[in-house]
């Protein structure tokens, strides 16, 4: 009932942003199609087939994007990729979330010196090249799909955290939440009834724009043969693949890279209309 | 000012300890040692081996013996390129990435800012719709995507430009990366400088120069465009950060040999040491230019400044 | 030919139902002064940002607007700007944010005439630091350097205005120029726009809700209501006889100093509910990167008896909201002791007793910003049944919770609504019938009126008052609004920096001011007797930063009966009659007007 209440307005104002419902329904789309690929086309991802390698995009055969260098079909292909490229980044994501809304709102309501030293630790952060540490995360480790989601999920959990916390701590000044204080409303109330309840609207709209993050670090990873490995795949793995071939077979780089930018323009889309619709004062622009 | 000053340096004292004993303990915590995954060695190799990279010793005392090496400029053996010390790795390849990196930036703040401040100026034209949708396309599509379609573009369709570093010379072979490297930088700082721009064009102050009858180009020139570039400073470290991952990518696809290049192979050959120096070195960069961005903002704030 | 010319003049914003501007039309001549005034959205700031040129893009405008016989409305950006800082000028409400932070005052000042191509840059100097001279200035030299940050707000008013005449122009529009300022300081701005209209013949258009701001500054009135005039006419005709409903309601709601107290007398025997022993309060201040202890409030006693409203004035950064927080328990005191109905609490409040809880309660200055967004009005309005009264069924909570909202007049239908949805005046009903609910002994108002309009400003206090009467009610009021305190109080505690300056019975205090610093605040408050040219003030600049408190005095900078000893030593607390006042002069000064 608390979220039906803060999400109200925002689903109003999505209703009439035109933009954030087309990419709303865009994303729905492709999840869909690639929830249903492994039906819809008569290949698995795995098949190869050395009689059919490199072939261009058709309907014969029903290889409607072509194959690749072992002959596998790359609409299968595909669409496993978008598969593994939403669940990393759908996960990671929750992962920072969780991280990042504990620390947060930890350091935002405690305040004081736990929160100037947790806060000092997030810009340190800020200030890195993340990339590489996780690079130097994968090479060390053994490459694993839950290590992927870590090492995303430990990057992108700083700016949920400023977010949180720098939310937190307006809402704790807040004259609603010191009337609750004077009220006599216990801590426990005060978090649940007054804080959380305001938060969430923000939470969720910066989940929308953590999303791409995560796509876009989940797939450079794969990219470099660092992150998902053979015979699973991810759009940045097929990309990857695609380059290697590409005077030759095109499509074998053009097919995935559109998928992957298509999904990453419409989160972002998303993520930059939700934001404004939450935000009135950047809203009138 | 200069207790701002101070405290800012002092500040990153401690993050940079931090950040070099957290990237340490990680290669040492990895399951097994760097020989491992090869053949089996006699055990007094083996030993001798240990011995030479000082794998022998407790970890604190490696650390401190890391620590001492990095002082003077030492990041210690590459397992990899036996002879080939890290630092030296760095030094030979840095100064290549550097130079595309720097252009990068330079050609990033320079298109980023004009087309920021011309959709600001025009918002809701079509200039500023141009700019937004290539803006939005920008932060969108990943470098790694770029790169290469834009050399099966370029240089293999329309054979304009050369496909790889080692394919070309002079200018022309610099075209291709320095700009794929700088596309979404400019995006970003485009998108900031619009929006900082629009905020300040709203702001009071700009109502009550407008009131005072000064013309357009007066406004931005005089009350605008300071305070709307400043967000853009807070926003370089982030960038160089961008930059340095980016240069990944890049010297990957256009095959130069820069100190990404090594880091990528670092990586796939389970180079440790190479892959925590190259880590530890971008760390410092970016760390210190961080910290003089920090020092140049407390420089162009007055309300800073005249404390 | 008059100076301006405005006819049929109508603005429209594309989402409104109504227009802003509804078709008016009012004509100045060179020289004059007009007051336009009107209640929040009767389209006074509208009309005046239309006549800069300066409506926002989404607005249509329509209509004419001729200055000296040139149409305005719809002139192309050249013309206009030839016509903005010669010919007219504007001063906005807010000079916190209507100066560059990043840019030197003189800089932005000589700017506008280098602009203009009056003069060379050499020479734009000399008459910018003219100006600052002119506007009351002191040092020029120093101002010219200076960073708007490092000037208070009544400098940096006195600067807008210095470079709204920089170019000479034959109109100045102000709009709400003193809203943002102390009364203090507005008393020194309106003399100051006095003093300059005198020495030249520029025509005034000064747009303001506060009508004893129009009586002493300007010649004609013009009033608007939703967009419309709805009457114009003479200062004093207007003011005698008003002869629009619209035009009485406000004059009614005005608040005047002159008036009679009525707030009902006190049974003689009422114990005190509230005592407020020595407390001494400070916090932590960030500016700019440094922190720095600021004692808000120093060793101040003051007690409540039941029954009584205590006003509590002073300007801003006189420590009356610390006192308030300190009170309630939101900001923990350095000394000190704070007795809530017979019980020592001074800790912080969610370490006081439950009993606290329900004896004391809070109504903060925006209404807004003190309802929780998420929750419905029914869900605010009965949170304190929730904490306090756990073992009422549903029910019961929604019957006592139905007879608080019609208690405060608020309609059932609104039970249901968010606080978004609500009026300012309706949100702060709701915050009255959160705080009333449980029946509390005493009840803090910090500004609980201040940011709502004169009417309904006017039913709220009524509303106090009838509570008050019901239940025997405490009050602590703070305000900065004496003609709301000579209304309903019955003591007022005057303060300044953080200490008691004097504490009186009403009627003492309005007619026979014992400390300086009350006599300054009481001429500042401008009376609503048109045409009766106010003195100039009483009392010179600011308040000295918190910070850095003046040694002896803290009042002693700004007092014109200061003597040596008021610059080295403290004042004592005295008794003289009933008043307590610490002034080293007060027994030999005689403050009656």
């Amino acid at each position: 009932m608390i979220i039906s209440a803060v999400l109200r307005p925002v689903v109003r104002q999505v209703r009439k942003s035109r933009a954030v419902t087309v990419c709303a329904l865009i994303l729905l789309f492709v999840a869909a199609i690639a929830i249903a690929g492994s039906i819809l086309s008569p290949h698995a991802y795995v098949d190869t087939n050395f009689d059919n390698r490199f072939l261009s995009p058709t309907f014969a055969d029903a290889h409607l994007f072509g194959t690749d260098n072992l002959g596998r079909d790359l609409f299968a292909r595909t669409m496993l990729g978008i598969k593994v490229t939403l669940l990393v980044a759908v996960i990671a994501s929750v992962v920072s979330l969780v991280i990042g809304v504990l620390y947060g709102a930890l350091a935002g309501y405690i305040g004081g010196k736990l929160d100037a030293v947790m806060m000092r630790a997030v810009d340190a952060l800020y200030a890195l090249p993340f990339i590489f540490f996780v690079i130097l995360l994968m090479v060390v480790f053994e490459q694993s799909f839950m290590l992927i989601f870590i090492a995303i999920g430990a990057v992108n959990w700083l700016d949920m955290a400023r977010i949180v916390r720098g939310q937190t701590m307006s809402l704790k000044q807040k004259e609603f939440v010191e009337a609750a204080r004077v009220i006599g409303v216990p801590t426990r109330g005060i978090i649940l009834r007054h804080i959380t309840p305001n938060l969430l609207g923000v939470v969720v709209v910066y989940m929308t724009l953590t999303i791409p993050q995560a796509i876009l670090l989940e797939s450079f990873l794969s990219f470099l043969g660092l992150g998902v490995q053979e015979p699973q795949t991810s759009l940045g793995a097929l990309v990857n693949d695609g380059v290697g071939h590409m005077e030759q077979a095109p499509w074998l780089l053009v097919v995935p890279a559109t998928v992957l930018a298509l999904i990453l323009l419409c989160f972002n889309f998303l993520g930059d209309g939700l934001r404004d619709l939450s935000d009135p004062k950047r809203a009138v622009r | 000012m200069l207790r701002y000053a101070l405290t800012r340096i002092l500040g990153a004292i401690p993050t940079l300890l931090i950040v070099i004993a957290i990237a340490f303990l990680m290669v040492h915590a990895a399951p097994g040692g760097p020989f491992d995954s090869e053949r089996v060695l006699p055990p007094d190799v083996e030993q001798n081996i240990a011995r030479y990279y000082h794998l022998d010793e407790s970890l604190p005392q490696q650390f401190v013996r890391y620590l001492s090496g990095l002082l003077r400029g030492d990041l210690g053996p590459s397992y990899s390129y036996r002879d080939y010390p890290v630092s030296r790795i760095i030094a030979d390849a840095f100064p290549l990435s550097m130079w595309l990196g720097t252009l990068a930036m330079l050609l990033a703040l320079v298109a980023g800012i004009s087309a920021g401040l011309v959709a600001a100026l025009k918002k809701n034209t079509l200039p500023d719709r141009l700019v937004t949708g290539a803006a939005m396309l920008g932060i969108s599509v990943p470098v790694f995507v770029v790169a290469p379609i834009s050399v099966l573009l370029f240089a293999v369709y329309l054979d304009w430009l050369p496909a790889s570093w080692t394919g070309g010379d002079g200018w022309s072979r610099l075209v291709l990366p320095v700009v794929t490297l700088a596309l979404p930088q400019i995006a970003v700082i485009a998108r900031l400088t619009r929006a900082s721009m629009i905020d300040v064009l709203a702001s009071d102050y700009v109502r009550t120069a407008r009131a005072q009858g000064l013309g357009t180009a007066s406004i931005v020139r005089f009350h605008a465009v300071k305070p709307a570039l400043r967000p853009l400073l807070s926003y370089l470290g982030p960038a160089i950060a961008g930059v340095l991952t980016g240069s990944v990518v890049i010297e990957e696809v256009f095959g130069i040999n820069g100190v990404g290049s090594f880091f990528i192979q670092g990586a796939l050959n389970r180079d440790y040491t190479l892959v925590l120096g190259i880590t530890i070195f971008y760390a410092v960069i970016v760390i210190a230019l961080n910290l003089a961005v920090d020092l140049l903002y407390g420089l162009l704030d007055p309300r800073v400044r005249t404390r | 030919m008059s100076l301006l010319a405005v006819e049929n003049l109508s603005i429209r914003y594309p989402d409104a139902d109504e227009a802003a501007v509804k078709s008016i039309g009012f004509t100045l001549t060179r020289g004059q002064s007009l007051g336009i005034v009107g209640e929040t959205g009767s389209g006074k700031t509208q009309t005046a940002m239309a006549l800069m040129g300066l409506t926002p893009d989404n607005a249509t405008v329509n209509g004419s607007i001729r200055v000296d016989g040139t149409e305005l409305r719809g002139a192309p950006q050249h013309v206009l700007n030839a016509f903005r800082a010669r010919r007219m000028a504007m001063v906005f409400q807010d000079p916190m944010a209507a100066l560059n932070p990043y840019v030197r005052i003189g800089k932005q000042l000589s700017r506008i005439l280098l602009e203009h191509d009056l003069c060379d840059s050499g020479e734009a100097r000399v008459r910018t630091l003219e100006m600052l001279a002119r506007v009351g200035l002191p040092d020029p030299e120093r101002q010219f350097r200076a960073w708007p940050h490092q000037l208070s707000g009544g400098m940096r008013q006195r600067v807008m205005i210095g470079a709204a005449l920089l170019g000479e122009p034959d109109l100045l529009i102000a709009d709400e120029p003193t809203t943002a300022l102390d009364v203090t300081v507005q008393a020194q701005i309106l003399a100051l726009l006095r003093r300059l209209r005198r020495d030249s013949d520029t025509a005034l258009l000064l747009i303001t809700h506060d009508l004893g701001v129009i009586a002493g500054s300007c010649e004609r009135v013009l009033v608007m209501d939703r967009g419309e005039v709805v009457e114009e006419g003479d200062v004093g005709r207007v003011f005698r006889e008003p002869a629009h409903a619209r035009t009485r309601a406000l004059l009614d709601a005005a608040p005047r100093p002159d008036a009679a107290a009525r707030a009902a007398p006190i049974a003689a025997d009422a114990e005190n509910v509230l005592d407020v022993d020595s407390l001494t309060v400070s916090f932590a201040e960030r500016r700019a990167n440094a922190r720095q202890r600021l004692t808000a409030l120093r060793s101040l006693t003051v007690t409540v008896s039941r029954g009584e409203t205590l006003a509590i004035v002073g300007e801003s950064g006189s420590g009356k909201t610390s006192l308030a927080r300190a009170i309630v328990g939101l900001l923990p005191p350095d000394a000190g002791r704070i007795v809530i109905t017979g019980n020592a609490e001074t800790r912080l409040v969610q370490h006081r007793r439950a009993a606290t809880h329900r004896a004391l309660q809070l109504v903060f200055q925006d209404p807004l910003s003190s309802l929780n967004p998420a929750m419905t009005v029914d869900e605010i309005v009965a949170e304190p049944l929730r904490v306090h009264a756990p073992d009422l069924d549903a029910g019961q909570r929604m019957k006592r919770r139905d007879a608080m909202l019609e208690r405060v007049g608020l309609d059932r239908a609104l039970g249901n609504r968010y606080p978004h949805e609500l009026s300012g005046g309706q949100a702060q009903r709701v915050a009255i019938a959160r705080a009333l609910i449980l029946e509390p002994r005493i009840l803090i108002c910090d500004e609980a009126t201040a940011a709502l309009d004169g009417t309904v400003q006017q039913s709220i206090l009524d509303l106090l008052m009838a509570e008050q009467r019901r239940s025997g009610l405490a009050i602590v009021f703070i305000t900065h609004d004496l003609a709301v305190v000579r209304q309903i109080s019955h003591r007022v505690l005057v303060m300044y920096m953080g200490r008691a300056v004097e504490l009186a019975a009403n009627d003492a205090l309005f007619s026979y001011p014992r400390h300086p610093y009350t006599k300054a605040l009481l001429d500042a408050v401008p009376g609503l007797e048109p045409g009766s040219e106010q003195q100039e003030p009483e009392i010179f600049g600011e308040a000295s930063s918190p910070l850095a408190p003046p040694p002896g005095c803290a009042f002693h900078p700004r007092c014109k009966h200061a003597v040596a000893v008021c610059s080295n030593e403290l004042p004592g607390t005295r008794k003289l009659d009933s008043d307590l006042v610490a002034c080293h002069r007060a027994a030999e000064l005689d403050l009656r007007k």
